[in-house]
């Protein structure tokens, strides 16, 4: 049919570097880390947003109990990576089971309140589980065993951000499947016209609960490699802030073509890194401006620079 | 107990002046405008430094704040929001989550970080009590003041929805803009009037309630969702909606943090998610008519 | 007058089907009988309740009173992809399309969610051979060949319009509900369609609502008369051509339904 199975040859250049960039550029592999982690919650996102078109504001939810989850199960039963991980992302999925019944109906602004909501609920129960999440001083001292037992995580972070893009990697591959699948046709089906999707038998409700279930596994996987790799987990996590930075990420990269997470994280995190010298309410300025401009200007403007002279 | 309903009473119907402007301008563009809680920050701010720089009295206060936020509205309206009304959900979620974090960083920036202490004047400072024991009603006199003058201006609202030529416009707007320009109703000036005077109310509301809720440049923030919450609940196709949603939210806050101070918050946004999943139209909306 | 009773081969049964809305009854006491292979055509004047009654039929309204029979099953609380399952689909007045999509890959995956990989994750979409063919085979019978790797949004509305029914056409319905196949397309473009629709297959039965009596009389073996949500009369077209009650309906609205 056509070649949606194969890959191209820039994607194999591009994932071929991202391995290559913890060990060629080792100085900078804390920041490879953060982006990948980045990446990941933002291609998380994009399943959501990009392939069933819903806006959900409450993301930051899973992201958050994949690290919790992640970090208590290192600090109270085993410090294994691989296990708190496969942790992190059941807590976070067995969440998104749950909320997933409150996206099926309502219209953008109640799906929107609702996935709100729930962000703000978790916030609140960690908060005021403090003796669990040690509340708003978060979860410190979280400390990691030897990843494969053998791999130590260092100071320099290049353990971490092989983990974390090697992570990254496998979940990506998983999603690209999905998307290109019959089950990614339908759920593109949905987004382009629900109405219609019902009427040639595609169980709706059925498919958001499983597309919503796997994208708050991925966020939490997101979440957990956070917790894992920085030894530390706090409630801003789950604030409000998250949620929206992430939407920005992948709303930069493009929404809807899986690589969008990948491409906003880049940019993201170096701008913000560039910027870090600059205090943080300045950030959020620059960060509001940039939105309304691109808003103003036209999100598929951004990605095509060639449009931008014309009137 | 009383005493409790009393005060439930008032931060609803702050609650309802804060968000009548979003309900009805999400109800008329139907567009998701999570800024609108900078503009009640603008009021409160605008008198908050108006009194403590300027010595302005708390009453003139008032209709500045309402009508600095107004004029903000009127521009921003006309020069970014207008182009957006026919843009995905995405898009207008985006754009006032971009300008919500200007205001924020702008305040932060100008004002400082610090919550803002505004000093009532003495013949607001008072409290009245009637009765006694569990059914005392004790009644803060700058409580009163804000359930008096929202009470007004609810009683306006309603007059100028249902009696005025302006109102009747609105409310045609609001069913079918295409059929009301069809009629030649300058839908433009409706949209900027309405959004105008929606951004003023919520001014107004900020300045009201800066003793009560705190002024600080997380306000828009915070009671983003609260104000969501009333326009979700209560629906967008008349005010009485936003108004009864808002006294429920009002009392169900201030009840939930008296009695179970644990839980708090949680209480009030799962009641909210309960309530939406079940009826996701929102509670008081008229059967068949456009949520 | 006419016989409505439902015989050995009826496919698809509406008995009694009442439908109000708060003080309006749309759909007032309608009974209609679908027989296997069966050509008939649903004709009325505007706000008659013709759409209305598809959307019962189809679960996207809950009749007030009445029932709905397929294959003699009771499916009057199905939900509506599950009638769909069953075998009966719609088209829509107003195109419904999958915008971002072509009309290979809307086809693909209308067949493969059809034929139940609608679920299938691991696979791409097209890797299967039978889907594909069936696909390449629909796409020919609907004239879409040669646009089927553009997105939908720029395809002609009359491609558009064959989409729509070929998006139906590929759930293997049997029974298809068509409303006004052929409203809005261009004159050039109407003898592609009226073909199409005059070649469907024999065993499929169909329900046509059209406004355009050239259609309707060439492709109706039986016509059913609605008129204020109620059956006025239902027979054969040359019975109805001839019945003075329909005359009165349409002729006393100045002669402008025709065509």
């Amino acid at each position: 049919m056509n070649v949606a199975g194969r890959w191209r040859w820039w994607e194999l250049l591009l994932w071929a570097l991202a391995f290559a960039a913890p060990f060629g550029l080792a100085g900078h592999a804390l920041i490879i880390n953060e982006i990948a982690i980045v990446a990941l919650f933002a291609l998380s996102l994009d399943l959501i947003l990009g392939y069933t078109g819903i806006v959900s504001l409450g993301h930051a939810a899973f992201f958050g109990m994949g690290a919790y989850s992640a970090a208590l199960f290192a600090k109270l039963v085993m410090p294994d990576p691989l296990v708190g991980l496969a942790v992190g992302i059941a807590a976070a999925t067995a969440l998104g089971a749950v909320c997933s019944v409150t996206i099926l109906r309502g219209t953008d602004l109640t799906r929107l309140m609702v996935t709100l909501g729930v962000g703000l609920i978790l916030m609140e129960l960690a908060n005021k589980l403090d003796w669990l999440t040690g509340g708003a001083d978060g979860l410190q001292g979280v400390v990691m065993g030897p990843l494969l037992g053998r791999f130590a995580f260092d100071l320099s972070g290049q353990v971490a951000a092989v983990y974390s893009v090697t992570v990254l990697l496998v979940l990506f591959v998983l999603a690209r499947r999905l998307v290109q699948s019959p089950f990614g046709a339908t759920l593109k089906a949905i987004r382009d016209n629900r109405l219609r999707a019902m009427a040639i038998g595609i169980p709706v409700g059925q498919r958001l609960v499983v597309v919503y279930t796997v994208a708050a596994g991925a966020a939490g996987a997101a979440g957990a490699l956070l917790a894992q790799t920085t030894g530390f987990a706090s409630l801003d996590l789950f604030e409000f802030h998250r949620s929206a930075d992430v939407m920005l990420v992948l709303v930069i990269g493009g929404v809807g073509w899986l690589y969008g997470g990948i491409a906003g994280a880049v940019v993201f995190k170096l701008m913000q890194d560039a910027l870090s010298s600059i205090t943080p309410q300045y950030w959020t300025f620059w960060i509001g401006l940039f939105l309304v401009v691109l808003v103003s200007v036209g999100r598929e403007r951004l990605v095509r620079p060639w449009t931008w002279w014309r009137p | 107990m009383l005493t409790l309903l009393f005060d439930g009473i008032a931060y609803g119907m702050l609650l309802f002046i804060l968000a009548v402007g979003l309900a009805v301008t999400m109800g008329l563009m139907n567009f998701i405008n999570l800024a609108h809680g900078a503009f009640a920050m603008v009021g409160g701010y605008i008198t908050i430094l108006l009194m403590q720089r300027q010595g302005v009295p708390f009453l003139v206060c008032l209709p500045l704040a309402f009508a600095g936020a107004a004029a903000l509205g009127a521009v921003l309206e006309r020069t970014l929001y207008r182009r957006l009304y026919h843009k995905p959900h995405l898009d207008q979620v985006l754009f006032s989550i971009g300008l919500t974090f200007m205001a924020v960083a702008s305040v932060d920036y100008f004002v400082g970080s610090t919550q803002q202490i505004l000093q009532l004047p003495l013949w607001l400072k008072g409290r009245t009590e009637w009765g006694e024991g569990a059914w005392m009603l004790g009644m803060g006199h700058y409580r009163l003041f804000i359930i008096a003058v929202c009470a007004a201006l609810t009683v306006a609202l309603q007059y100028v929805l249902a009696r005025t030529r302006f109102g009747s416009r609105l409310r045609a707007s609001v069913d079918d803009q295409r059929v009301a320009a069809g009629l030649g109703i300058n839908v433009n000036v409706v949209f900027l009037s309405t959004f105008a005077v929606g951004s003023g109310l919520a001014g107004l509301g900020g300045a009201l309630g800066a003793d009560v809720l705190g002024m600080d440049p997380t306000f828009p923030l915070k009671f983003m969702i609260y104000f969501l919450i009333v326009v979700a609940v209560g629906g967008t196709s008349s005010i009485t909606g936003p108004l009864l949603a808002a006294l429920m939210l009002g009392i169900a806050d201030v009840a939930g943090k008296y009695y179970i101070p644990k839980l708090g918050a949680f209480i009030v946004y799962s009641l909210m998610i309960a309530i939406l999943v079940w009826r996701p139209q929102g509670l008081f909306v008229r059967q068949g008519g456009k949520a | 007058m006419s016989n409505l009773q439902a015989t050995p081969d009826t496919v698809l049964s509406a008995q009694g089907l009442v439908m109000r809305f708060g003080g309006i009854t749309a759909t007032n006491d309608v009974t209609l009988h679908l027989r296997k292979g069966a050509r008939h055509a649903l004709i009325g004047p505007n706000g008659a309740g013709k759409t209305t009654l598809i959307n019962l039929l189809t679960g996207v309204l809950q009749p007030t009173a009445g029932s709905i029979v397929l294959d003699g099953q009771d499916i009057t609380h199905l939900a509506p992809h599950q009638r769909v399952r069953r075998g009966m689909v719609r088209t829509f007045q107003i195109n419904q399309l999958f915008d971002s999509l072509t009309p290979l890959e809307t086809l693909t995956m209308v067949v493969s969610q059809h034929r139940g990989l609608g679920g299938s994750w691991w696979q791409p979409l097209g890797a299967r051979a039978e889907v594909n063919q069936r696909c390449q085979a629909l796409l020919a019978q609907f004239h879409l060949s040669e646009v089927q790797r553009q997105p939908t949004r720029v395809l002609a509305y009359g491609k558009r319009r064959l989409l729509e029914i070929a998006i139906a056409l590929a759930c293997e319905p049997r029974v298809l509900l068509l409303d006004e196949p052929v409203a809005g397309v261009p004159a050039g473009e109407r003898e592609e369609l009226l073909q199409t629709v005059a070649a469907l297959p024999a065993d499929v039965s169909i329900l046509l609502i059209e406004h355009d009596m050239d259609l309707v009389f060439s492709f109706a073996r039986r016509m059913t008369v609605l008129v204020n949500g109620a059956v006025l009369t239902e027979g054969d077209p040359d019975q109805i051509a001839v019945d003075p009650q329909v005359k009165a309906v349409y002729l006393g609205q100045e002669g402008s339904d025709h065509g």
